[in-house]
């Protein structure tokens, strides 16, 4: 436990080695140091989780301060590592899913001739989140959320060159920004109510100081939650994840997918003692999430693209986790975190896969087909993948879903259940329709051009572990047999947490009909998925045309980008516009050369009086001597 | 008898305004000295016949001040001359005008 410190470190050695010397290395040597260093810190992270586990439940908290970072007035923000059960769980995804999307990255960035600087950026994208994951007061964390927000924009706009990536990049860096200024508030308001930034002095004081349900509670919840809505791209801030598909597959899985999206979801949980004290936040929290898990999964319904439809996926899934949180459930939550990180990495790998297979940068699944032949291993674990997301058993996502709608529908709200059970049948459906697309049916690529053919060995192993993961990780947490040790294992994080009482709302409906009720939801969504692209069954023509302003609503995402585009960022370009125009260059121009020239007209008329005959000057100085004689005189 | 004070003034006057028109309408560097030499001696005389008049010593204390500093004054003023003469090859101070804005 005490080298904690050597797993944040490693990613960030690793970085600045590729960053300043990758251009002379090897990619033999770029690619070692980079997932080496991510690799040791996992293995570091292993013996962390072990020196956790080796001490009681209760005392399973370690801080451990590196040096003063600021010290001001009243201001002391120590940097200083926190490891609990719930920081040790993010540090085992984001170094042990990071490690294996290094991996998967030698292969499928080796052709590319930024080799180094795309692993120099993906180690320092790993070295933020686990600052993040580990900082151990909210300014800390902060400074890890800002980084990876840059790490991020890097990334999405690796291929510069593409204006597409360029402008999502962009897209990306400002949208979240939006969300950031909520987040700065309320940590603004957090000192201002408590005088400080640490996680424990803050949840300590916080029954004491914020009144239950009152303003303030609720104002700073839910300014925090508008950075967590930012980052993890929920309604109504969720419009950059899907662009953010210009990015590099291995960054999509890896930022986009397991990591830093995630954010949002463990700052609820950190901050829990808060949200415990603003019921309203608390709702907020559960209806945002749901609506996102709905509509995102609507979007995810008709899209051509492989990649964004696994964006909408995971803004969906990012909804199920907000769901969780909302009604009090975070271990689930979290849990769901976990499941999503193999899930989501495992697809978005295996849609990499497939992507090179077919020779580079095809996403359009109207271009794929058939390949479940030439892709045996990747068509296996996509397929493993998305019934995992359906959440079929005895897969982790089965297990993860299956609780979050359970403990959603033990809080009470039903309607908050109903709707996060229509989405798992879309959930259900979309995975499927993109398998089949993919895998099955006749090829529609272009043959004479396109010989697919399966990833090399170093693509196919992190995948393979991923694969595993997602089938052996329900052993987690097996809610219906009262096996949970990864709830255990959080349990004292969470210990203050109302309880999801099963008590005080008798339920209408016992565990075993609702495990049944969600099964039977991703059976309805795969066998629609089946009929419709595996069997061919047409419905009515009439049918169809009814449909039809629906698909063109929810193929053009609702309009919310247009939306968006008109209400925001016509007027900016217009106020840019003007400012640069008329206000900069007509009036502080005007001012700044209209004092240049008063000065040049003042010195050119002050310029006569310097003739350079020295008979001048003698003149002025008796003209000057006789004035002041002629005033003392007057006087 | 004693001369009035007022006609000391009179040549005082007469000799700085003389002096003064020195200064302004010749060209000469070395006339100029001279004229300046001359505006500085009216003060002088000024000074003595004002110590004289009130039996003052101070007025003829401040003469032997400017004596000194009038001695000083020409020693650096002509190194001066002599130096724009070696460069320029002119005494004449309406052709040295370098510095003209």
């Amino acid at each position: 436990m005490e080298f904690v410190w050597v797993v944040l470190i490693l990613p960030l050695v690793g970085a600045l080695i590729n960053g300043l010397l990758g251009r002379r290395m090897s990619k033999r040597a770029v690619s070692g140091v980079a997932c080496g260093s991510v690799g040791v810190a996992f293995l570091f992270a292993v013996n962390a989780l072990l020196g956790l586990l080796r001490l009681p439940p209760e005392e399973r908290v370690f801080t451990q301060t590196l040096f003063d970072w600021i010290v001001a007035g009243g201001l002391s923000a120590k940097f200083s590592l926190l490891l609990d059960p719930l920081s040790a769980v993010m540090l085992l995804v984001v170094t042990g899913v990071g490690f294996l999307i290094h991996l998967y990255s030698v292969g499928y960035m080796g052709e590319d001739r930024d080799y180094s600087r795309y692993f120099s950026w993906l180690n320092l994208f790993t070295f933020s989140m686990l600052l993040l994951v580990l900082a151990d007061n909210f300014l800390l964390l902060f400074v890890g959320w800002e980084l990876v927000g840059l790490c991020s924009y890097l990334l999405i706009g690796f291929w510069f060159t593409k204006p597409s990536a360029a402008s999502a990049a962009k897209k990306a860096f400002v949208v979240t920004r939006v969300g950031d200024f909520g987040f700065m508030i309320g940590l603004f308001l957090i000192f201002a109510t408590f005088g400080t930034f640490d996680y424990f002095r803050v949840f300590e004081e916080a029954p004491q100081v914020l009144a239950y349900g009152g303003a303030l509670a609720t104002g700073i919840t839910l300014l925090l939650f508008a950075g967590a809505v930012g980052k993890s791209a929920q309604i109504p801030l969720y419009v950059w994840l899907p662009d953010a598909m210009e990015g590099p597959t291995p960054v999509s899985a890896l930022i986009h997918a397991a990591t830093m999206v995630t954010a949002g979801v463990y700052l609820i949980a950190r901050a829990y003692v808060l949200y415990e004290l603003a019921p309203v936040s608390m709702a907020v929290v559960a209806a945002i999430g749901v609506a996102t898990a709905f509509f995102a999964a609507t979007m995810a319904l008709v899209t051509h693209d492989i990649k964004r439809m696994l964006a909408y996926s995971t803004i969906s899934q990012l909804g199920y986790m907000f769901l969780a949180t909302g009604v009090g459930a975070y271990a689930a939550g979290m849990f769901h975190l976990v499941s999503h990180a193999f899930m989501k990495a495992l697809l978005f790998l295996s849609a990499g896969s497939v992507m090179h297979a077919l020779g580079g940068e095809e996403t359009d699944m109207r271009r794929m087909g058939g390949l479940r032949t030439k892709l045996p291993y990747t068509s296996t674990v996509f397929l493993l993948g998305s019934l995992g997301l359906s959440g079929i058993p005895p897969l982790v996502g089965f297990f993860s879903k299956d609780l979050i709608l359970e403990e959603t529908f033990l809080s009470g709200n039903t309607t908050l259940w109903l709707v996060g059970l229509a989405a798992a049948v879309l959930t259900a459906f979309y995975m499927l329709r993109g398998h089949f697309l993919t895998f099955y049916g006749k090829p529609r690529y272009d043959e004479t051009k396109v010989h697919p053919h399966e990833s090399p060995p170093v693509m196919l192993w992190p995948l393979f572990a991923l694969a595993a993961l997602t089938v052996f990780g329900g052993i987690l947490w097996i809610s219906f047999l009262n096996f949970a040790p990864f709830e255990k294992f959080l349990e004292p994080v969470f210990e203050g947490a109302r309880l999801v009482g099963e008590e005080e709302h008798p339920a209408a409906l016992s565990t075993g009909m609702l495990v049944l009720l969600s099964v039977l939801a991703a059976g309805v969504g795969i066998g629609i998925a089946w009929l419709v692209y595996l069997r061919g069954v047409t419905v009515g023509e009439g049918l169809r045309r009814a449909f039809r302003p629906l698909y063109t609503l929810l193929y053009n995402r609702y309009y919310v980008d247009e939306l968006y585009t008109a209400l925001f960022v016509v007027p900016g370009r217009r106020l840019s516009e003007f400012l640069a125009g008329s206000f900069d260059q007509g009036l502080l121009n005007g001012i700044v050369n209209g004092v240049g020239r008063l000065v040049d007209a003042l010195g050119g008329a002050l310029r006569r009086v310097e003739s350079g005959y020295i008979r001048a000057y003698a003149a002025w100085m008796l003209v000057g001597a006789l004035a002041i004689l002629i005033y003392l005189y007057l006087r | 008898m004693s001369v009035p004070v007022v006609n000391y003034l009179v040549l005082s006057a007469v000799l700085f305004a003389v002096g003064t028109l020195g200064v302004l309408s010749r060209r000469n560097a070395l006339i100029l000295f001279m004229s300046i030499e001359l505006m500085l001696n009216a003060v002088n005389l000024a000074f003595i016949a004002f110590a004289r008049q009130w039996g003052d010593m101070a007025g003829q204390v401040i003469v032997f001040f400017v004596l000194v500093v009038a001695a000083a004054e020409v020693v650096v003023g002509l190194a001066i001359i002599i130096n724009i003469f070696r460069t320029r090859e002119t005494v004449d101070v309406d052709d040295v005008d370098r510095l003209r804005g």
